[in-house]
C-alpha cells in the first residue's frame, strides 16, 4: 500500500528492500528451475532457501535446452513479456532463439507486484519493469551462476574461467555444453548468497537499440493464440444478455424459442444477466435474439449522462468534499491578485474497447480442478472470485493466464472478477458437462460499463501585476476508482489518490495552491483507463495553463520552465521535445500551430509538441514530436512503439470518444458509434528518449496524458478556441 | 452441408447460408487466425479474402461463398505476404497482435493492386482497420518498406 501511495507522492517508485525475495532452486525432470520466496527482512537472520515449486518458478532451464520465462506480469501488447525476457537473457546469457515467455500464476508470495503493496499478482500503473527489474535479473544471475559451477565442476576448471554467451558454457580448453546439458547438474550446487548483476556499461541487451520483440512472427501469420481462440474438445460458446441499464437484475425470462432453434444447448440465468449456450457462436447469437428478458430496474442507475454532468456541475462551484493539498492561502491570494482566470472543463465516460472482446474460458477437469482461461491482470483476486461463482474453493481454481488482444485497465477488475466470474458461474449452471467459452460481442463491451469516469473539473488561477501565476485553485468532480476496486487504498480522510493524480502533484511552483475533490455517487462502474486520473488531469492542468499564459502575455515554453523549480526531469524533456519540433524556430506551414505539453506520471516524464491545423472547423493533427524519460530504457525499440501507440490511442479519445447514456442506457454499441482514432487520423510521430540512468519505469501509459493537452495548445494557438469539453468533435 | 474452399482445401461445414464467414470459419473449419472485433464491418479484425478481394468475414455470408476462394490469414502466401511479413517483424509493427491478421489481409490487398501507394492511398484502404493499439504510424511505414522491397 505504501508503494501505491508513492505513486502519488514524488519518491521514485523503486523495488525496496522492504521485502526480501530469498532465491531458490529446484530440479523439474532433470531441469533447472530458479525462483524466489518471499522473506521477512529481519536483520540478521539468515533464512533458508525455500522449496520451489516448479510452477511457480521464474526461470526454467529443461535438458532439451529450452528456457522458459514465467512471467509474473501480464502482457496485453506492451511488451511486458518481451521486457522480462531482456532482463532475464542480459544475467543469464540465453540466446533468444531457445526462450519463451509464459504468463504464471498462483502464487502471491513469489509473483506479487511490488508497487501495489506486495500482496498481490497484478500488472497495472506501468509497474512491469519499475516492479520486476532487480528480481528477474538475480534469477536469471543466479541461474547462470549455478550452470557456470556446474560445468566447472564437470570439467574440473576453475568457474571464474567459464564463459557464457547465446545458451552455451564455455572453457578456454575448447570443452563447451548447451544451458541443457548442465540444466541437471546445476540442480545440485547450492543456490548462490549473493548473486553480483552486471554493471550498466557491461549490457549486451538491455538498451539495445536494434532488439526486436520475440514474439510477432506469429502475430503474423495468425498462430499467436488469444483466449478467443482456446479450442477444447466438446466446447461450447456462450454469449450474454446484460440488464440495458447498470444495476438492473432479471425479474423473469422467456427462452422457450431459443431453446427450440438448431445447435443451442441451455439458456441459464446468472447473476448478472442471462447466458445463452450453444454449439458454436453463431448458433448462440441468433438465439440470444430470441430470448425475450423482463428487467428489474428498482435499483438501477437511471440518470442520463446529461444529467450527471449537469449534477457535477452545480457540485464544482461549491466546496470540494476533500481537500487534497492546500499550501498558502489561495483565497487571500485571489483577493489580492490583478488578475483572476476561472474556467470549467468536461470529460464523458470513456470506453477501453479493446481489439478483443472480453471472453474467458472454463472448464472443469476429472480430477474437480476448475480451469480458466482468460487474460487475468489480477489472477489472484480473480481465482477466489470464479471460485465463489462457481460454489468451489479457490484452490480448485486454476488460471491460465491467455496473451490478451487489448486491454487499457479493462481486464483488471478486482471488484467483482468481472468475465472470469461470469464464465464460471455458466460453468456451474450447465453443470459442468462441457468445457465453456464466454464470448462478449462488441455491444456487450461497450455497454458493460467499467468506464474511465466522467468528470467536471473547475479551476480558478490568479496573477500578480507583473504577470506572476500566485495562486491555484482546482476542484475535480467525479467517481472515485479505488472505492469500488481497491478500497484499502483510499486515505484516511477518504481520498482516492487516483482522483487527483496529476493534479495534487503538479510539478509547477504555485506559492498558493489548492486542489480538491467531490467524489461523486453514480451508479455506473468506472476502472482505470490507460493512465488513469492523468487521462483528464493533465488536459485540465495543462490547457488551462495555456489560457493563463496567454492572458500573462507569456510563451507556454517559456512560462511552464519558469515554474518548474527542482524539476530537472521536466525540464529535460520540455527542452528537448521544444527544440527538436523548432519550437519559436522553425517556419511552420500557414494555418498550422504549435502546442505543447509535459506531464509525469507513474514516474516517468514525457513532454509532447503537437503540429496542429484546422480543417473544416475540426483538428487535424499533422505531427507529435514527443520527449521521453522513463530512466533506464530498457527496450528502446518498445518504448518508441509504445510512445506512438498512447499518442493515437489518447488522441482517438480527446477528438471523437464518448459513452454517453440516456435515461442509464448506454447510447454506443459499437465502433460506428463510438470512434477511436484510425489511420487517416493518425500523425506522424518522432520520438525521443532521454539517456538516463535512473531506475527503470513504465512505458506503457505515460505517453498518453499530454497529447490532448498539446494538440487542444496547437488548436487554441491557432484559432484562439479553447477546447474545454471533450471530446473536441461532437458528432463523429 | 455447405462447401467452402478455404486455403485451397474444401471444408464441409453444417452452416446456414446466412451463417458470417467469420464464425464458419473459426468455429467449423477451425482456423482462428482471423478475428472477432465488431461483427459489423466496422473493425477489419475479421478481414479475408474472397476471389482475391478483401472482405469483412462478418458482413459477408456462407452462401456469398459458394463457388468461391477463400483465403485466411493462414494461407496467405506469396511474394507480397512474404516481403509483408518480414517487414512487419523487422520493424516490430505489432503490439498485441489481434488486429494484425486483418491488417495484413488488408496491406497485401493493397500491394497487390498498387505496387507504390501513397499516403493517401494507405489512409483510403487502411482505415477501416482499427488498431486500439495505435500501430498506425509503423503499418503505414512498413507498407511504404514493402512496396521498396517489392519493386527493387
Ligand atoms: S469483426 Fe468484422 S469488421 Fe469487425
Ligand atoms: S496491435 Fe493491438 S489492436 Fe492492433
Amino acid at each position: 500500500m505504501m508503494n501505491i501511495m508513492r505513486k502519488y507522492g514524488l519518491e521514485p517508485a523503486m523495488e525496496t528492500s522492504r521485502r526480501q525475495f530469498i532465491v531458490g532452486a529446484a530440479a523439474v525432470t532433470g531441469g533447472l528451475v530458479v525462483g524466489f520466496g518471499a522473506g521477512a527482512a529481519t536483520p540478521g537472520k539468515q533464512k533458508e532457501a525455500p522449496t520451489i515449486d516448479p510452477f511457480d518458478a521464474y526461470i526454467q532451464i529443461s535438458a532439451d535446452n529450452k528456457v522458459t520465462i514465467l512471467s509474473s506480469q501480464f502482457d496485453m501488447g506492451q511488451g511486458s513479456y518481451h521486457g522480462i525476457a531482456t532482463l532475464v537473457i542480459e544475467e543469464l546469457g540465453a540466446s533468444w532463439d531457445q526462450i519463451t515467455v509464459q504468463g504464471a500464476s498462483g502464487n502471491k508470495a513469489y509473483y506479487a507486484n511490488l508497487a501495489f503493496g506486495g500482496t498481490f499478482q497484478g500488472s497495472g500503473g506501468s509497474t512491469s519493469i519499475t516492479s520486476f527489474y532487480t528480481r528477474y535479473r538475480t534469477a536469471g544471475a543466479t541461474a547462470r551462476t549455478m550452470l557456470s559451477e556446474a560445468a566447472a565442476k564437470a570439467w574440473g576448471v576453475p568457474v571464474t574461467e567459464i564463459s557464457v554467451a547465446e545458451g552455451r558454457l564455455a572453457h578456454k580448453s575448447g570443452k563447451s555444453a548447451t544451458f541443457g546439458d548442465m540444466a541437471g547438474a546445476a540442480v545440485n550446487v547450492p543456490v548462490p548468497k549473493n548473486v553480483t548483476l552486471k554493471a550498466p556499461s557491461e549490457w549486451t541487451e538491455i538498451g539495445r537499440v536494434d532488439a526486436r520483440r520475440h514474439d510477432t512472427a506469429s502475430k503474423t501469420d495468425g498462430t499467436h493464440d488469444f483466449t478467443i481462440d482456446v479450442k477444447l474438445p466438446g466446447m461450447l460458446t456462450a454469449v450474454m444478455i446484460h440488464p440495458p441499464r447498470f444495476g438492473g437484475t432479471v425479474k423473469s425470462f422467456d427462452a422457450a424459442k431459443a431453446k427450440s432453434m438448431p445447435g443451442v444447448v441451455d439458456v441459464v440465468a446468472l447473476p448478472r444477466g442471462v447466458a445463452v449456450v450453444a454449439q458454436n457462436t453463431w448458433a448462440a447469437l441468433q438465439a440470444r435474439d430470441a430470448v425475450t428478458v423482463q428487467w428489474d430496474d428498482s435499483e438501477a442507475e437511471m440518470r442520463g449522462t446529461d444529467q450527471i454532468i449537469a449534477e457535477y456541475k452545480t457540485l464544482a462551484t461549491g466546496k470540494p468534499g476533500i481537500i487534497a493539498v492546500d499550501t498558502g492561502d489561495a483565497d487571500e491570494a485571489f483577493a489580492g491578485a490583478a488578475k483572476v482566470l476561472e474556467a470549467e472543463y468536461t470529460f464523458p465516460y470513456l470506453a477501453h474497447a479493446a481489439m478483443e472482446p472480453l471472453n474467458a474460458v472454463a472448464h472443469r477437469n476429472a480430477d474437480g480442478i476448475l480451469d480458466i482461461w482468460g487474460g487475468h491482470q489480477m489472477p489472484d483476486i480473480y481465482q477466489d472470485h470464479a471460485a465463489k461463482a462457481a460454489g468451489v474453493k479457490p484452490e480448485q481454481v486454476r488460471m491460465n493466464i491467455m496473451k490478451t488482444g487489448g486491454g487499457f485497465g479493462r481486464r483488471a477488475c478486482p471488484a467483482d472478477g468481472d468475465i472470469t466470474a461470469e464464465v464460471a458461474s455458466i460453468a456451474k449452471a450447465i453443470g459442468f458437462t462441457a468445457p465453456v467459452k464466454l464470448q462478449w460481442t462488441r455491444e456487450n463491451d461497450m455497454r458493460g460499463g467499467r468506464y474511465r469516469p466522467a468528470y467536471v473539473h473547475r479551476l480558478k488561477a490568479g496573477l500578480d501585476a507583473v504577470g506572476n501565476l500566485v495562486a491555484w485553485d482546482h476542484h475535480i468532480v467525479g467517481q472515485s476508482i479505488i472505492k469500488d476496486t481497491l478500497p484499502f487504498l483510499l486515505a484516511k480522510n477518504g481520498l482516492d489518490f487516483m482522483s487527483v493524480e496529476g493534479a495534487a502533484n503538479m510539478p509547477y511552483t504555485i506559492p498558493n495552491f489548492r486542489v480538491g475533490v467531490t467524489n461523486a455517487e453514480v451508479g455506473v462502474p468506472v476502472l482505470w483507463w490507460r493512465s488513469v486520473g492523468s487521462t483528464h488531469n493533465a488536459y485540465a492542468t495543462e490547457v488551462f495553463l495555456d489560457e493563463v499564459a496567454r492572458a500573462a502575455g507569456k510563451d507556454p515554453l517559456a512560462m511552464r520552465l519558469e515554474l518548474l523549480k527542482d524539476k530537472p526531469r521536466h525540464v529535460g524533456v520540455l527542452k528537448l521535445a521544444a527544440e527538436k519540433a523548432g519550437w519559436g524556430v522553425k517556419t511552420i506551414p500557414k494555418g498550422h500551430a504549435l502546442g505543447l505539453s509535459v506531464h509525469e506520471s507513474f514516474h516517468s516524464y514525457v513532454a509532447e509538441v503537437a503540429e496542429v491545423s484546422v480543417e473544416e472547423g475540426l483538428p487535424k493533427v499533422h505531427r507529435v514530436v514527443a520527449a521521453v524519460d522513463c530512466g533506464i530504457p530498457i527496450n528502446p525499440n518498445v518504448i518508441e512503439a509504445q510512445v506512438q501507440g498512447s499518442i493515437g490511442f489518447g488522441l482517438g479519445a480527446i477528438l471523437a470518444e464518448k459513452v454517453t447514456m440516456t435515461a442509464g442506457v448506454v447510447d454506443q454499441g459499437n465502433y460506428d458509434t463510438y470512434t477511436p482514432l484510425r489511420m487517416n487520423a493518425m500523425p506522424d510521430v518522432d520520438v525521443h528518449i532521454v539517456a538516463s540512468d535512473a531506475s527503470p519505469t513504465g512505458i506503457g501509459e505515460p505517453a498518453v496524458p499530454p497529447i490532448g493537452p498539446a494538440v487542444a495548445n496547437a488548436v487554441a494557438a491557432a484559432t484562439g478556441k479553447v477546447y474545454r469539453d471533450l471530446p473536441m468533435i461532437k458528432d463523429g | 452441408m455447405a462447401k467452402l474452399n478455404i486455403n485451397g482445401t474444401v471444408h464441409e461445414v453444417d452452416a446456414p447460408g446466412d451463417m458470417p464467414l467469420l464464425w464458419a470459419i473459426r468455429d467449423l473449419a477451425g482456423l482462428s487466425g482471423t478475428k472477432f472485433g465488431c461483427g459489423l464491418a466496422q473493425c477489419g479484425a475479421c478481414t479475408i479474402h474472397l476471389d482475391n478481394e478483401p472482405v469483412r468475414s462478418c458482413q459477408t455470408f456462407v452462401e456469398d461463398a459458394d463457388g468461391a476462394t477463400i483465403t485466411t490469414i493462414e494461407g496467405l502466401n506469396g511474394k507480397v505476404t512474404d516481403t509483408v511479413r518480414a517487414v512487419w517483424t523487422e520493424m516490430d509493427v505489432p503490439q498485441c497482435g489481434y488486429c494484425q491478421s486483418g491488417q495484413i489481409m488488408s496491406a497485401v490487398a493493397l500491394l497487390t493492386a498498387n505496387k507504390m501507394p501513397t499516403d493517401a492511398d494507405i489512409d483510403d484502404s487502411m482505415s477501416g482497420n482499427l488498431c486500439r493499439c495505435g500501430t498506425y504510424h509503423r503499418i503505414r511505414a512498413g507498407i511504404h518498406e514493402a512496396a521498396k522491397r517489392l519493386e527493387a
